[in-house]
């Protein structure tokens, strides 16, 4: 299923919903983090970090992306910059909230 | 994230796990002779993949995560499997843009690709003006293209790319490019003319002057993302701030090429054998020859500045383009020879430029299309006679494929 476009404020993010790839997203992992692209959109974009790839990749099996950067090892005083990583990807459509189960 | 980490062009100097952007040319067979053509095409190659090698490379990228593949040839839409190729890639993880003419993009077509994911199209086009046009891409090729992009948009498809080769005769054009993608809903696209191919034959008559190369400069810092450049421009960042886009010379590193007969090339502007790795026929293939090549090694290992090591712009401008440098007979660790400092141009007129090494291979047509305003042969009338105009050869033709014409030529 892919993700609808965000209408939510940019500055925003909310780090305590559960969050997912969108299904038209692949990811190729790299030295320097990862490369992801939408099918959809057609778009690129780099992980610049490989703690980073580590949240992506875990956010659909976490209950939220605070608890998947937990689980990454993000410590508490590096979680806004992963918040708005996290806020550029939803903005292009590579990740998007998930129906909480 | 990039806290104590190298920046991410300089990450990309050392090379991906697979490219990012890859160009594949289908065929050297085209319908048009474009005087400025990078891979020299015109006629087909016997040599040339089959469909079943074609879909062999599509597997491999699929394996290599290359997500998508920049199509070009010659005119790719030539190959009677082109669309089979293209349903191929996109049904396997790789998506499709490619480069047409537009030759066959009818109504129809443009229907159907209107309705397929994960395909984009790109018409080129080098004026915006019938004469600016057809002076480059040949008679008719202004109508052909624009009655392809009147197609495409009228059967929906948003956002194809129309693709501009800048020259001294259409950079003052840009604002009349730019109405022309707005008119049809699609973005335009402006790359850097190149001595590559039969550009090596009119880059000194078709480069950019010193003074419009900074009207250039100045018109895309205006536009912004808004315009696309196949980060082909990085060599003008030297002006002040860098243009959108990697700046930096992908070559081997997140760039590279196959070709017709599945050499695979640094970069779809060196198609010579300087910068050949080798071919997807090999036993290690694409990925192979990705990881292993020395060529490849050799170019992500890291560069020196040379001639513009002391040069306050090379942070920005890196040297510039590689195929630009080699085929003006440029030493590759010096300028490029339209650097914005002008010592591209200094070096050019030294003695220090060596004689330029010549592109290859060659398959272009061996006849001029007729050109506007040329005089066209007078027809026969019937019961004239004439005499037969025959040329009996001494010796027999070389090989279709040499590129040499005096390949086989001994003096006696």
């Amino acid at each position: 299923m892919a993700c609808a476009a965000s209408t939510e404020p940019v500055e925003q993010f909310d780090l305590d919903a559960p969050w997912r790839l969108d299904a038209q997203v692949r990811v190729r992992p790299e030295a320097f983090g990862a490369l992801l692209y939408h099918f959809g959109t057609r778009r690129l974009s780099f992980l610049k970090s490989p703690a980073l790839l580590a949240v992506v990749r875990s956010l659909g099996a976490q209950p939220s992306a605070r608890a998947a950067c937990t689980a990454a090892g993000v410590q508490a005083e590096d979680l806004m910059r992963y918040a708005h990583a996290l806020q550029t990807l939803a903005a292009s459509q590579m990740i998007c909230k998930r129906e909480a189960a | 994230m990039t806290t104590g980490l190298p920046a991410l062009a300089d990450q990309f100097a050392r090379g991906l796990q697979a490219p990012i952007c890859l160009t594949w040319e289908l065929t050297y067979a085209c319908n048009l002779s474009c005087v400025h053509c990078l891979s020299s095409s015109g006629r087909r190659d016997p040599r040339e993949l089959t469909t079943a090698e074609c879909m062999a490379v599509i597997d491999e990228l699929q394996r290599m995560q290359v997500f998508y593949v920049n199509i070009g040839g010659g005119e790719p839409t030539a190959r009677p499997d082109f669309w089979a190729l293209v349903d191929y890639a996109t049904g396997h993880d790789v998506g499709v843009k490619f480069s047409t003419n537009g030759v066959k993009i009818t109504p129809e077509t443009a229907r159907g690709l209107a309705g397929r994911d994960y395909v984009d199209v790109q018409i080129s086009l080098d004026g915006a003006t019938p004469e600016v046009n057809d002076a480059v891409r040949g008679r008719g090729s202004y109508e052909v293209a624009l009655r392809a992009m009147a197609n495409l948009a009228g059967a929906g498809f948003a956002g194809f790319k129309i693709s501009v080769v800048m020259t001294r005769h259409n950079v003052g054009q840009l604002d009349a490019f730019k109405a022309i993608a707005d008119r049809f809903g699609a973005q335009l696209r402006l790359t850097r003319l190149r001595p590559s191919g039969r550009g090596a034959d009119v880059w000194d008559e078709l480069h950019l002057h010193p003074g419009q190369q900074r009207e250039l400069y100045d018109w895309l810092v205006a536009h912004g993302t808004d315009v696309l450049t196949g980060d082909s421009f990085f060599h003008l960042s030297g002006y002040g701030a860098a243009l959108p886009g990697l700046n930096l010379c992908g070559a081997g590193r997140v760039v590279c090429l196959i070709d017709p007969v599945g050499d695979v090339y640094a970069c779809p502007f060196a198609i010579h054998p300087s910068f050949l790795a080798g071919n997807v026929r090999d036993p290690g293939g694409l990925a192979g020859l990705w990881q292993h090549s020395e060529l490849f090694a050799r170019l992500r290992r890291p560069q020196t500045g040379g001639a513009c090591e002391s040069c306050s712009a090379l942070r920005s401008c890196r040297g510039g383009c590689m195929a630009a440098k080699f085929f003006t007979g440029l030493p590759l660790d010096g300028p490029d020879p339209e650097c914005v400092k002008g010592h591209g141009e200094r070096v050019l007129a030294s003695a220090a430029a060596t004689v330029s090494p010549r592109p290859s291979p060659d398959h272009s047509h061996r006849t001029a299309p007729y050109q506007a305003g040329e005089p066209r042969p007078v027809p026969e009338r019937p019961g004239q006679r004439r005499p037969v105009p025959l040329t009996l050869l001494a010796r027999p033709p070389v090989t279709a494929c040499n590129p040499d014409p005096l390949a086989g030529f001994v003096p006696e």
